[in-house]
């Protein structure tokens, strides 16, 4: 009977230690920045002044914030042609076969890269094609990275449109058949209204994947810490500027970095919950 | 009349028209996604090949000087990956062992607890846990272990940042494929007057361990890329370090090292092409896995 009750104890232990995990992390990240936000308050959030120099150190996480979400929208809408092929591709128009398989493989392949090896990829291929283009000068900056991204959340942004778009009921389908709607006409007027919600869903989750990439983000986009201009400029993102100067930072610099890890871990965490509670309003 | 079919027939032939466009270009896009995938492997395989030897597996990484000779004498570059491979073995083997046994108790409890508040708040956290950047979790590593525990940068840090990573997918697998097993089972068992951890251990768990499999190798490829979290905790090492406390090196950590250094650039295919064969073939047999032993009642 006792190993019993330890068994059930055990069971909640674990769940009571997701718990904890979480609140740690929460926590961990709160205490960390609680010197920075001492020293710059809610200005942290609009200052756009990054100047670790002696005696005049100035932070704001405005550069990073902007960075990180122009590069990530940028990809998202680069990816939606693709993503949005991929799920009518396998949810819609062909289900099973060989080529059906192939593809889904490939997706999977693409999931299971490393970022690091994206960066290699972009900085070797597709920097000197940015730059050939004469889209910027040297080829690095916001664009790339987002091409980048782009590439690295198609898995992430397709895998659940075809599932949703391959629960559209055939019965729905077969009545704008049989008024004569061609196909095309029914993906416009039946699967998309249908199954939108879904797909959108999906791409707020790839999304949430865009804003927290690291490695392949640092390699290409130019870390700048200044606002960036527009699209082709240089800039930096959140994630990539804790990887670039997280290893020699120190007092207050390390605490700004903490809380840049924070607004991160906040932005992601409000952007899978929006994915998720869409997610959930579906299947009710 | 006439003019009138004439008209419906245009606007026939063109929706038909719009249609097989619209068939074509999405098949276009479909597979164009596909492109950069074979770029890339054709890239590492081209440039990677050539390192790949005996030393490769077995040195350790050059350093700067030996690889500017090499570089000038126009030969292969010397040493390899071994301090790498080592300390990949070393933290991704000791993450996989804090989150294994937590992950598949944590599904069990939710598979068990399909309702219950308490459950679904596991559950959502689960979900909110998946969704962390990995840098973050550097982060965390970093102010848990590497400043606290090991005084330093240290694979055990690395170990921690990388197991909270993987925990979320095993848990998920844990709780899908045991909610899928029939509870007419565990009724069985039960009414055999056998107790109930026993029935968990012996029944259920069993009938479920390739979905459990599939989960944990999928979650174990997850974690053997990852970059960003090790800069911030292992950090890396130039020598095969094999203590836990101390900085370590790991595949992907020595591809961005490569990278930094002009003078072993032709190391990062290498490295590259052994870090994605490694990754695909985890992929594979977790796809074999769940493909030859699934669930069956």
């Amino acid at each position: 009977m006792n190993s019993e009750k330890i068994f059930r104890y055990l069971l909640v232990g674990s769940g009571v230690l997701m718990v904890l995990i979480a609140v740690g992390i929460v926590a961990t990240l709160f205490v960390g920045s609680i010197p920075s936000f001492k020293e710059f308050g809610f200005g942290f959030l609009y200052s756009a002044d990054w100047d670790p120099s002696e005696g005049r150190e100035n932070y704001g996480a405005l550069p990073f914030i902007i960075g990180t979400l122009l590069t990530s929208i940028l990809a998202l809408i680069i990816t939606f042609p693709f993503a949005f092929s991929i799920s009518l591709f396998l949810g819609e128009y062909f289900k099973d076969g060989v080529l059906p398989s192939f593809l889904r493989s490939v997706v999977d392949l693409l999931a299971g890269i490393p970022s690091v090896v994206y960066g290699l990829w972009g900085f070797y291929t597709l920097k000197p094609l940015v730059a050939e283009l004469g889209l910027n000068a040297q080829g690095f900056g916001i664009f790339t990275s987002s091409v980048i991204l782009a590439i690295m959340i198609i898995p992430y942004a397709s895998s659940l449109g075809a599932e949703v778009i391959s629960m559209v009921p055939g019965s729905l389908k077969e009545a704008a058949y049989s008024l004569g709607a061609t196909r095309y006409e029914v993906v416009r007027n039946v699967i998309v209204p249908n199954a939108g919600s879904g797909i959108f869903a999906g791409y707020i989750l790839a999304l949430g994947r865009a804003i927290g990439e690291t490695m392949a983000v640092t390699m290409l986009i130019g870390n700048s810490n200044e606002i960036p201009t527009g699209i082709f400029d240089l800039g930096n993102t959140m994630a990539s500027l804790i990887a670039n100067q997280f290893g020699e930072a120190e007092g207050l610099k390390l605490t700004a970095l903490i809380e840049i890890g924070l607004i991160l871990f906040v932005i992601t965490g409000i952007v899978n919950y929006l994915g998720k509670l869409i997610m959930k309003k579906l299947s009710a | 009349m006439n003019i009138s079919t004439e008209i419906s027939d245009r606007k026939l032939k063109q929706r038909l028209l719009k249609d097989k466009i619209f068939t074509n270009v999405m098949i276009f896009l479909a597979f164009l996604s596909g492109v950069p995938l074979f770029l890339i492997l054709y890239q590492l395989a081209v440039k990677g090949y050539r390192q790949f030897n005996i030393s490769f597996f077995f040195e350790e990484a050059p350093d700067t000087m030996q690889a500017m000779i090499a570089n000038a004498n126009n030969e292969i570059i010397p040493g390899g990956i071994a301090n790498g491979i080592i300390g990949t073995l070393i933290i991704v083997g000791l993450a996989s062992l804090i989150a294994i046994p937590i992950g598949i108790i944590c599904g069990t409890y939710l598979a068990e607890n399909a309702e219950g508040k308490f459950a679904g708040l596991v559950r959502f956290i689960v979900d909110m846990l998946q969704g962390v950047p990995s840098i973050v979790l550097g982060v965390i590593g970093y102010i848990w272990i590497v400043k606290p525990v090991t005084n330093g940068f240290s694979a055990l840090a690395g170990s921690v940042a990388l197991s909270i990573m993987m925990l979320p997918s095993i848990v998920r697998s844990t709780e899908e494929t045991l909610k899928m097993i029939p509870g007419t089972l565990k009724e069985a068992a039960l009414s055999l007057g056998v107790p109930y951890h026993k029935v968990i251990l012996k029944v259920i768990l069993p009938t479920g361990i390739s979905g459990i499999l599939t989960g944990v190798i999928l979650g174990i490829s997850r974690i053997a890329g990852e970059t960003a979290p090790l800069m911030l905790t292992a950090l890396g090492s130039t020598v095969v370090n094999t203590d836990i406390t101390k900085p370590t090196s790991a595949v992907p950590l020595l591809v961005w090292e490569f990278y930094n250094d002009p003078n072993l650039v032709n190391m990062i295919w290498s490295a590259s092409l052994f870090l994605l064969l490694l990754i695909l073939v985890l992929n594979l047999s977790a796809k074999a896995i769940a493909k030859k032993w699934k669930v069956q009642y």
